[in-house]
């Protein structure tokens, strides 16, 4: 044997704690067990490993000499900020290397010095905090993002930054991206696997798919090249990039026609009818001698108001013949006459799903937009109208509205014909010309048509045969186009109309981005520091950075050229800023800075402030700050990112970043907006602002492309050096991070970090702040009453008089808030009195742990005023599990039971095997444990079963959190109608040759080629490991590197390995070609997450470093995601927002130079 | 009869997700030290592909393995003993630091020459040329597949054969083939006899290191580390009996495609009570017989008959086998107009995979498609039979009785490639307590392990105190570990004081 090595240390036992858990797992079903990720350990001594504090060496000189002269930390940094030169100085060297090392004191004193200062001078909402992905770490998460809380400033969402926030959840289900663990996958007896890699990006439960294979799951992949799934899978279905969206209308046409029309499939009809708006009844507008779908009918159109009367959606009781309103809808949730109603229960009605073959109904012909023709200038398919027909009778009498139901008007949608209905109709599955058939998806995704049929009825027959065991797996590849949730309820469709949502193994499992924080009440307690003061500041990061950025200035894609033919022209002379900006001012989004003025100024007033403000908005003499971004008083001037690389990963527009953030060398090449395309709204300023950040705080273990543009880099502890907790969608359970080695240098925890600026701030608050009342405006938010604020999802514009400015009504909350900066350290450590006096409200429920506050008094000690301490991650561990149902059985009961009383129903048995359970974070360093069935879910993990979503509604009769309480097909907001979206529909790809004047696809003549730019997940970078860790490099290509087609590299004379640019308006990137035949032609591919430290020779477009793969991608903002105030499309932090958006990037390839430096 | 026992190893290559948890964990474990940088005792590739070292399979080249003389004898390809005394001074066909890779080092330049992608993949040369339209680089017929490797532990290892000093061994315990370190001279005949390009040379040592089948995990009862880690849950370890006097004749046989069958041969059924006696009069432990009856090697190898030998052609007897990959079928059958799912047309189906059946063959079976078909097939009856009982419908037993096997049978085999748990996959005796002491001693080079300076006894260096046993071995002793700590720590090396 080779007697020099030392065997290997035995990994922990064969994975015991996994067997513990493995005990939750019903034999016959393959347990999890043990596995790891052995690359870490590269980073515990790495050459990128950040070991001591850093500080820009330009500012930290600068910064010396003001405090040698004037003696006071905060007057030192408003010193250095006061003079615009000295300010760009040190901007200007930002990613230019020059960190110089400090001390922690010293760090954390500037760090203190900055923020207090722009507290003082702006306001508490100019200052930021960004992280990603709290599940795997919630601990960190907390402690930053109580510091923030605590002092006022916001923390941005990541989910829609990162483009993987699926819009769809929200606007289908009323929640978002709650998914069924992977252990469900093995439930299944039918998988599709679309857009989505998991033997790339769910590394660790890919086993499953394997193992339920020999189970005689069929699987299915749909995805553009040949990537690890298509070589698991039956069946490899390859549509053009993006056109997924007509492959699932086809197959949603062929399941309607088939298992609906021609024979009516009992299961199904059963499913739809209780569980979706199907049979809800929707009433029709005149429009051009037809007809158009406009709102659901409510309670409130048939007679005399009750109580929630707009919220009481209506359907027609087949028995009885006429129209009924079912329990249910939101008019039951927030109403006291809806208690012990807001539930499924039908009783004796049979809600009719069709009008069709009714005595009183007619055919009337409704008009539908389409947008797959090649139409108008901006190429969104403009000006195509559909006429179809749809069975209609008038509701409540012969003067009432004239009525349909969702599902005639989906079918109307989907081209499936009934005889006698008026409107033209396709002919067969092969007419191509009709949207909705199989040949017509063929046309745009060039999956056969035949293929197309028999997939849809096999999946189909199959959800019949096993009761809904049919699974979709969805990712980034459906979720990051620009039209992504069209996609998704085309996709969403097939899973409803098939019965399968809400079943185990079956339903919509969508993974990306985001994880799940199993014990979330606790943790958003501690995240939102709603232990001491309420509402929470919290902001939407696409919109943040679109504005911030100045993004805004170079979007050329106006929102009229998104609108329907049949809009109603809301949107005209509207560009995303407009749209942001009317969004914010109706409640429907955040924003902060939210106003003009500093929010400490305004709370401070004399008399009452909000009356104040109300009326300054209503004179004008007060403004939003959205709408001016640009002015100097609305910048954001200290942003802090932990556990985020948001300049190496998730960011669009990189060079816009760099530029007016930044303020430091950039790339971009995009033009501004001419004046034609510039805001109505929101004003213009001559010149872009360069430089808006004082300060950026990196806080990392190792240095990324964030560290190298960040002014203080703080050495942060990894995972494997912290006590923290960590849960996933994937798994059932809560586990933890214990230290395993000291780290190298001086890192410390994040928890450590916060703690010590929270110190650090009260400290220099004294005499500078000192205890100040703050109006933080916040939006209507879902789960809340807000979401029954604007009846109808009618949008009202206040600032055109089309309503009053009401807070809460039609614009955002406003509420002050008492804030001692002195105490931010005190607070910080010590878990505050809100929790027991207001009880804690997750999704709508409200707990009280008074006892549990009581237990964290006995197990975490006492401060001198006797409030529970929080001075270590382990105590913070502990509150979190002690607040949560999902690890105190208690809880969990007590949720259920408040539940049990607005719904009427029975569910607080499911909690009663783990009634007496408390989880600790000593059981967790024990074995990962598995989770209680909680409330703050919709699935049951009672009895060993495995979790899948919804199934506390389709087994319990627990509504969805929607506006009829169902799975929603039909959406009647104002602005969804007026983008053509009321229904699944197919939306193409941008064309951004006509809207943004990007190169056609396609060779040109010259030695470039242009294609679709795809950045999907590649094997080992930031999933489960960085791509800059030694091994993986060495294992992999190595590098930046962009793979494509040997078609598309043969036509510009590039061979496998040779460098190549990627260009296009916003950013260049210099990569190794990988060619290969995996690639479909026309596509390119560069994979997430490659390291700027590791890679990024100049650029000969630019002569600078070449960016990263979302240097050729931007923000382009969709109406849609900005709706708001109207039951499920209302506003929650990482529930819904304006997403990110990259697959519909084009960009142009060249073979360059072969000399790189 | 010679009945000796060995831990083989099976993997199933239809799990494999390619995520190389294991190259790293080993690569950790074992090769993270200078000398070593181009070693990955465990290496995942990608099929097709050129493979690691790049294109080690072409014997023609680098002339690994055995071949049969004129005689009908099993000589080294790279020649017999004489030969390689005459040649002893000039270097072996040995792969280049390229063919391995150039190690990573933040400096682009020398990735330059990287493989590039395409063809270049001798088992896809070989099976193009048997047939010839089948095996494409093309997007509609792109086909894909990951092959984790690890040494083969082979009956009749050609390293061994292959090397002047004697220096390389198969321990008779357990099978595993080694590398005497002390007796290495770094002639690296072993480099180029082995055919898997399995045994490396360490240019800073100058001495041949092998994978070790995790010895000393193995010892323990444990699996390697490469199998503790693996994410599919593919790797399957166990005991194999077989007849140590039947391996020459086996390696011999005169057709290439006959070797698999003889393999299967030489080795031994646990349940046969003679064989049983046989193994216990030849001093193979009882818990090691225990272990060989539950084996799930030689369940997959020998019951199931769905594990195959890599490259069987090389005449080596190699110990670690593969499930082919099965995915995906019925693709392929539906577009021949057939209803994929339909249970009857499966086996129809094999003959059109993806994967074409003759590349496969290539690897597995010496280019027979015949056992890889049977192999298939198995998976395939497996997954329509599940299919009957997922959906709660009857199974239909004419289905498993296609390919020879019973209902409870096929649902055995279904667990065991499906649900099996850790303790299912990985079934290891210890080293018994009288091999145990055998085994301690060949850690150290030769006489007992008590026979040091000062002789037996307590106290200072004995093998229990520090730096253990001979000062052969350069152990870490104590006092060294807080330097390391210190110098992990410390801003500068000088900080630390080196004692």
């Amino acid at each position: 044997m080779t007697d020099t090595q030392i065997p290997p240390a035995a990994p922990a036992e064969p994975g015991a704690a996994l067997l513990e858990a493995g005990r939750f797992f019903r034999p016959g079903t393959p347990a999890p067990d043990a596995h790891g990720v052995a690359a870490f350990s590269w980073y515990a001594c790495s050459p990128t490993r950040v070991r001591h504090p850093y500080v820009r060496g330009v500012l930290l000189e600068m910064y010396w000499e003001a405090k040698e002269r004037l003696r006071d930390p905060v007057l030192a940094w408003a010193d250095v900020q006061s003079d615009p030169e000295r300010r760009r100085r040190y901007q200007r060297a930002r990613g230019k290397g020059g960190l110089v090392r400090a001390s922690w004191d010293e760090a954390t004193e500037l760090v203190a010095a900055a923020q207090v200062h722009t507290i003082k001078t702006y306001g508490p909402d100019r200052v930021a905090g960004f992280f990603a992905a709290p599940a795997m770490s919630m601990v960190s998460h907390a402690a930053g993002a109580r510091f923030h809380a605590l002092i006022g400033a916001p923390m941005l969402s990541f989910h829609d930054g990162y483009a993987d926030l699926p819009v769809a959840s929200p606007q289908v289900l009323g929640d978002q991206a709650d998914v069924p663990e992977s252990g469900d996958w093995w439930d299944a007896a039918h998988l599709l696997l679309w857009g989505s890699d998991v033997p790339v990006t769910r590394t660790p439960d890919a086993h499953w798919l394997a193992e339920a294979r020999y189970r005689g799951q069929k699987v299915v992949a749909v995805g553009p090249d040949h990537a690890g799934h298509a070589s698991f899978a039956d069946e490899w279905l390859h549509p053009h990039p993006g056109t997924d969206g007509a492959l699932a209308l086809a197959m949603g046409h062929v399941i309607l026609k088939e298992f609906f029309v021609d024979r009516e499939t009992p299961f199904f009809a059963d499913y739809v009818q209780k569980f979706t708006d199907l049979p809800f009844l929707v009433t029709l507008a005149e429009r051009d001698g037809a007809y158009v779908p406009a709102k659901f009918l409510r309670a409130s159109d048939l007679g005399p108001e009750g109580e929630g009367a707009e919220w009481k959606t209506v359907v027609l009781d087949e028995v009885a013949g006429r129209a009924v309103v079912p329990n249910g809808s939101l008019g039951f949730r927030w109403t006291a006459s809806g208690k012990g109603r807001w539930n499924l229960e039908l009783g004796a009605t049979r809600p009719r799903l069709s009008l069709y073959g009714s005595e009183d109904a007619a055919g009337v012909e409704v008009l539908l937009p389409r947008f797959d023709t090649e139409g108008g200038a901006p190429g969104q398919g403009r000006g195509a109208v559909v006429r179809r027909g749809v069975p209609a009778m008038k509701a409540g009498g012969a003067r009432g509205p004239l009525v349909t139901t969702v599902f005639d008007l989906l079918l109307a949608q989907y081209g499936v014909a009934r005889d006698g209905l008026p409107g033209r109709w396709p002919a067969s599955y092969d007419d191509a010309d009709a949207p909705g058939t199989p040949a017509w998806q063929e046309a745009h995704t060039s999956v056969p048509a035949a293929t197309c049929v028999r997939i849809a009825r096999e999946f189909a027959r199959t959800a019949e045969q096993s009761a809904g065991r049919c699974m979709i797996l969805t990712g980034t590849g459906t979720t990051h186009w620009f039209h992504s949730e069209t996609i998704h309820r085309a996709v969403l469709a097939l899973l409803q109309l098939t019965g399968c949502q809400g079943r185990n193994g079956g339903g919509w499992a969508h993974y990306g981005g985001r994880e799940k924080c199993r014990p979330m009440t606790g943790w958003a307690t501690l995240a939102t520091a709603s232990d001491w003061s309420r509402p929470p500041r919290r902001m939407t990061g696409t919109a943040y950075w679109y504005l911030h950025t100045d993004q805004w200035r170079h979007d050329l894609c106006t929102a009229d050229v998104l609108a329907s033919p049949l809009g109603a022209g809301r949107f005209r002379g509207m560009t995303g800023a407009d749209c942001l900006a009317l969004s914010v001012r109706s409640g429907w989004m955040p924003s902060y800075p939210t106003f003009d003025r500093s929010p400490l100024e305004l709370g401070e007033v004399f008399g009452d402030p909000v009356a104040r403000v109300v009326a300054e908005l209503r004179a004008g003499t007060l403004k939003f700050a959205c709408e001016d971004p640009d002015a100097p008083e609305n910048w954001p001037r200290v942003l802090t990112l932990w556990r985020a690389d948001l300049f190496g990963s998730p960011e669009k527009g990189a060079d816009h970043f760099a530029r007016h953030l930044l303020g430091t060398h950039s790339s971009p090449r995009a033009e501004e907006a001419p004046e034609e395309v510039r805001p109505r709204d929101v004003a213009w300023r001559d010149e872009a602002p360069e430089g808006k950040l004082d300060l950026l705080l990196s806080l990392d273990f190792r240095q990324t492309p964030s560290t190298l543009v960040s002014d203080v880099v703080l050495p942060a502890a990894t995972r494997y050096e912290k006590h923290d907790l960590s849960s996933t969608d994937l798994h059932p359970c809560v586990d933890s991070c214990a230290p395993a080695v000291d780290p190298p240098g001086q890192p410390r925890t994040d928890f450590d970090t916060f703690k010590a600026l929270a110190e650090r701030l009260s400290e220099q608050a004294v005499g500078h702040l000192g205890v100040r009342k703050d109006l933080v405006a916040s939006p209507l938010q879902h789960d809340t009453p807000g979401e029954i604020a604007q009846p109808g999802g009618v949008a009202s514009d206040w600032k055109r008089g089309e309503c009053d400015p009401v807070p809460g009504r039609t614009m955002p909350d406003l509420t002050v808030v008492e804030r001692d900066y002195t105490a931010i350290g005190a607070q910080f450590s010590a878990l505050g009195p809100l929790v027991e006096r207001l009880g804690l409200s997750t999704k709508g429920i409200t707990l009280l742990p008074d006892e549990e506050v009581e237990d964290l008094r006995l197990l975490n000690g006492v401060t001198d005023d006797g409030r529970p301490r929080l001075d270590t991650a382990i105590k913070a561990a502990n509150t979190i599990l002690a607040l949560s149902g999902a690890t105190n059985g208690r809880l969990a009961t007590q949720g259920f039971r408040a539940l049990d009383a607005r719904t009427g129903q029975e569910t607080a048995h499911l909690t009663d095997e783990h009634e007496g359970k408390r989880i600790t974070y000593a059981d967790t360093q024990a074995a990962p444990v598995p989770v209680i069935t909680s409330p703050e879910r919709s699935g049951s993990e009672a009895d060993g079963r495995r979790y899948a979503a919804f199934t506390l509604n389709t087994e319990h009769g627990k509504p969805w959190h929607t506006l009829t309480g169902r799975q929603h097909f039909f959406l009647d907001h104002d602005w969804i109608h007026e983008l053509g979206e009321a229904l699944p529909v197919y939306r193409p790809p941008l064309d951004l040759h006509k809207l943004l004047g990007e190169p056609r696809r396609g060779p040109d003549g010259q030695p470039e080629v242009t294609v679709r730019h795809l950045t999907p997940h590649d094997k080992w970078s930031l999933h489960c490991e960085y791509q800059d860790d030694l091994f993986m490099l060495a294992l992999s290509h190595g590098g930046q590197h962009l793979w494509m087609s040997p078609r598309d590299a043969e036509a510009i004379g590039v061979a496998d390995n040779a460098w190549v640019e990627a260009v296009d308006r916003n950013g260049v990137i210099v990569a190794r070609a990988v060619v290969s035949h995996r690639i479909p032609p026309g596509t390119v591919y560069t994979h997430r997450a490659q390291e700027r430290t590791a890679a990024g020779p100049k650029a000969e477009t630019a002569g600078r470093h070449g960016g990263l793969r979302y240097s050729p991608a931007r923000l382009i903002l969709k109406p849609s995601h900005l709706v708001g105030g109207y039951a499920q499309l209302s506003w929650a932090f990482n529930y819904l927002g304006p997403t990110g958006n990259q697959r519909d990037e084009v960009t142009v390839i060249r073979r360059r130079s072969q000399e790189v430096d | 009869m010679r009945p000796m026992a060995q831990i083989a190893m099976v993997m199933n290559l239809d799990k494999c997700i390619g995520c190389h948890t294991c190259s790293v964990s080993c690569k950790e474990a074992w090769t993270d030290r200078q000398g070593m940088e181009h070693v990955w005792f465990n290496n995942v590739e990608t099929r097709p592909g050129q493979g690691y070292p790049r294109r080690y399979e072409d014997q023609e080249r680098w002339r690994g393995g055995w071949r049969l003389n004129r005689r009908g004898a099993l000589k080294p390809t790279a020649g017999g003993r004489l030969r390689k005394l005459a040649g002893i001074f000039s270097p072996p066909e040995l792969p280049a630091t390229e063919d391995y890779e150039e190690p990573w080092t933040y400096d682009h330049t020398n990735r330059a020459g990287a493989p590039a992608h395409g063809d270049l993949d001798p088992v896809a040369e070989r099976a193009r040329r048997q047939a010839s339209d089948k095996v494409r680089n093309e997007f509609e017929q792109t086909f894909m597949f990951y092959l984790p490797r690890i040494c083969e532990h082979c009956l009749n290892p050609s390293c061994v054969a292959s090397c002047p000093s004697g220096a390389m061994y198969k321990r008779a315990e357990d099978g595993v083939v080694l590398v005497d370190q002390d007796r290495c001279r770094g002639w690296r005949m072993c480099v180029t006899g082995c055919p898997y390009k399995k045994v490396y040379f360490n240019d800073r040592t100058g001495k041949a290191e092998k994978c070790t089948l995790c010895a000393p995990r193995i010892e323990a009862g444990l699996p390697t580390v490469c199998s503790e880690t693996c994410v599919g849950r593919l790797r399957y370890l166990g005991v194999v009996l077989y007849d140590a006097d039947k391996v020459t004749a086996a390696a011999s046989v005169p057709r290439e495609q006959d070797l698999y069958e003889a393999q299967l041969d030489v080795f031994l059924d646990p349940e046969d009570t003679r064989v049983r006696r046989a193994c216990e009069a030849a001093g193979i432990p009882d818990d090691w017989l225990a272990a060989a009856r539950r084996s799930p090697v030689h369940a997959l190898i020998s019951k199931y008959r769905v594990a195959l030998p890599l490259h069987p052609e090389y005449r080596t007897m190699p110990m670690v086998w593969y499930i082919p990959p099965l995915s995906p079928v019925v693709e392929a059958l539906t577009e021949t107009g057939h209803d994929g799912e339909d249970a009857r047309n499966l086996f129809g189906a094999i003959d059109a995979l993806r994967i074409p059946l003759e590349y496969l063959a290539e690897m597995f079976t010496a280019g027979d498609v015949g056992p890889v078909r049977s192999a298939l097939e198995r998976l395939a009856a497996m997954r329509s039979h599940m299919r009957a009982v997922n959906l709660g419908e009857d199974p239909d037993p004419s289905v498993s009785a296609a390919v020879g096997m019973g209902v409870y049978e096929i649902e055995e085999m279904y667990r065991l490639l499906s649900v099996a748990e850790y303790a299912d996959r990985y079934v290891i005796p210890t080293a018994a307590v009288g091999d145990a002491r055998r085994l301690e001693e060949s850690a150290l080079t030769q006489g007992c392990s008590l026979d040091y300076e000062g002789g037996p006894g307590s106290g200072g260096d004995g093998p229990f105190g520090r730096g253990s046993g001979r000062k052969l071995l350069p152990l870490t002793p104590v006092e060294k570990f807080h330097i390391l700590g210190e110098r992990r720590t410390a801003d500068h090396t000088a900080d630390v004081e080196e004692t």
